[in-house]
């Protein structure tokens, strides 16, 4: 049965958007949903520390001080979650993971997130850099909330929002594709929103 | 019932409003007329479905509030101020109209007469609405099973189905309130949120073997549970169900 | 934040969709833990999918994502199901 329209309900979504910046099956949200996978971390920043491993000449690592002093900027993109919301022009500050591989040898060409709670979701190494992801601290001005992914969280704003990992705390470098915690069970292991690779087999 | 398996999937189907009743400011039953409504029991819920003219869709979950009682079902819904649904369901939503809705659903968190008691219902806020369903189907059935709510409101003019309650009270069930945030000059009973002290004074004693249901927000449902079982109760014993927001 | 996390009731419309039967009391054992409870009881999260997690020991007991044609389910949390039929 087709399902049947209620009169009158709109929901709640924002209206007067260019429709050439909302990708296929998307609805604009002036909110911003917080969905996860699992009870909120609490990490002490004296704790915190960010990683990058695997297929590398020599593994880095930065605490939560060194972390915030490397060059950050200011990053503003509209956000697109496999579950149909789209936020518009979000604003963000972070770290570019082009800076975190800054002089990194590797033959890599797969990167997995991975996170507090243990989440994780891989991309092609090609779709973090040239100036495409970011680690982001802070979101509209604030610190990032816990219960938005921080102290810190991916910034991956090109593909839906599941390969953005919440709670970051390293990339893991391979040769070969490791599908995360959503890619081996039904989400598409690229998730392009503009090409609408929502699941498997789209 | 126990050991009998719902059987069949669930299909959605049209329900028609046929009336909407305010119990108080920020919350409103509405009845539906569900054609072909198998009956239901008490702690279940439907899933309303609403569409928009341009195909997006919301789905939310409500208990049933109501008896069984042929074809009508009520939900008591709480307006939530920022919410999607609750408003198009409490405000726009007039008799006559229909949306999409499945059920009935759930098996565990549910209670007939014939499992008996004694009975302890401990309700947050609009976590009272299954509970209802209990106390309605307990008084319809004329069952006296040992039964007793522990309610806990914001202030008197949150408290739903407060009327019923009174007259309902008595046969075996007792209601206790507790006002978190205002009381009414002259309240005796309790003026504070839940906590394990009052639990311990409301409750049957663990050898009288009670069995428990507790509906209300997660921060609510975890407290109550952890002090039950503090008290000394069979964690087998209470059931749960946790309301929330499905993520702003 | 515990807001956010709801248990098995959430989900048992869901549930009965895909295994046309009543699966909030069905008996699940934690691959993790080994603990045994009601499917009802268990802790769920809404992400991009659905987690179902063990109340004792917070192991992912199954993830479900959902289109409208077709369901995945991973089980791999849990030991074994008891389902009454």
């Amino acid at each position: 049965m087709a399902p049947i329209v209620s009169r009158g309900f709109r929901g709640r979504r924002a209206a007067d958007v260019d429709p050439a910046r909302i990708p296929p099956g998307q609805y604009v949200t002036a909110d911003f949903p917080v969905l996860s996978a699992g009870p909120t971390p609490h990490t002490a920043l004296e704790l915190w520390d960010f990683s990058i491993v695997g297929e590398l000449a020599e593994p880095r690592d930065w605490t939560w001080e060194e972390f915030r002093a490397l060059p950050s900027e200011e990053i503003t993109r509209d956000i697109h979650c496999v579950t149909k919301w789209t936020k518009l022009d979000t604003v963000w500050r972070g770290v570019s993971v082009d800076t975190l591989l800054e002089g990194i040898e590797t033959a890599a060409e797969f990167v997995t997130q991975y996170s507090d709670g243990g989440y994780t979701t891989n991309l092609p190494l090609g779709d973090v850099t040239g100036a495409k992801a970011w680690v982001v601290f802070a979101y509209d001005g604030q610190p990032l909330e816990p219960e938005h992914g921080g102290p810190a969280r991916m910034l991956v704003p090109h593909h839906y929002f599941w390969k953005s990992a919440k709670w970051v705390r390293g990339l893991r470098l391979h040769s070969t594709d490791e599908p995360g915690f959503w890619e081996t069970n039904g989400y598409h292991n690229y998730g392009d929103p503009w090409r609408e690779q929502r699941y498997a087999g789209d | 019932m126990a050991g009998t398996a719902l059987r069949g999937r669930l299909t959605w189907q049209l329900a028609e409003l046929v009336k909407a009743v305010a119990e108080t400011p920020r919350v409103k039953t509405i009845v539906f007329d569900v054609p072909g409504w198998p009956g239901h029991r008490a702690g279940q819920h439907v899933d309303v479905r609403l569409t928009a003219e341009d195909g997006y869709q919301a789905e939310r979950s409500y208990s049933i509030a109501s008896a069984p009682t042929g074809t009508r079902v009520a939900l008591t819904v709480q307006r939530l101020e920022d919410g999607e649904v609750s408003p198009y369901l409490t405000d726009e939503l007039r008799p006559g109209d229909t949306i999409e809705l499945r059920g009935p659903i759930g098996g565990y968190f549910v209670w007939e007469p014939s499992e008996g008691g004694p009975l302890m219902l401990v309700a947050g806020g609009s976590g009272i609405v299954p509970l209802m369903a209990m106390i309605r189907t307990r008084a319809a059935a004329g069952d006296n099973t040992k039964t007793r709510l522990l309610y806990s409101s914001r202030s008197q003019d949150d408290v739903i189905y407060r009327d019923e309650l009174e007259r309902l009270s008595g046969n075996g069930l007792t209601v206790a309130h507790a006002l978190t945030d205002s009381q009414p000059p002259g309240w005796t009973s309790y003026a504070r949120r839940v906590d394990a002290e009052m639990l311990a004074e409301v409750s049957p004693s663990p050898a009288e073997r009670p069995r428990f249901y507790a509906c209300g927000p997660t921060p609510f449902v975890e407290a109550v549970a952890e002090s039950l079982v503090r008290l000394g109760h069979d964690t087998r014993a209470i059931r749960t169900e946790r309301f929330g927001p499905t993520g702003r | 934040m515990g807001e956010l996390m709801l248990d098995g009731n959430a989900i048992a419309g869901l549930l009965q969709e895909v295994f046309a039967v009543e699966m909030t009391t069905a008996i699940g054992t934690c691959g993790g833990c080994g603990a045994a409870g009601p499917v009802g009881a268990v802790h769920v999260y809404r992400g991009a999918g659905i987690v179902l997690r063990c109340p004792h020991c917070n192991n992912v007991l199954a993830k479900i994502v959902k289109n409208d044609s077709q369901v995945w389910i991973d089980f791999q949390g849990i030991r074994t199901l008891e389902v009454a039929v």
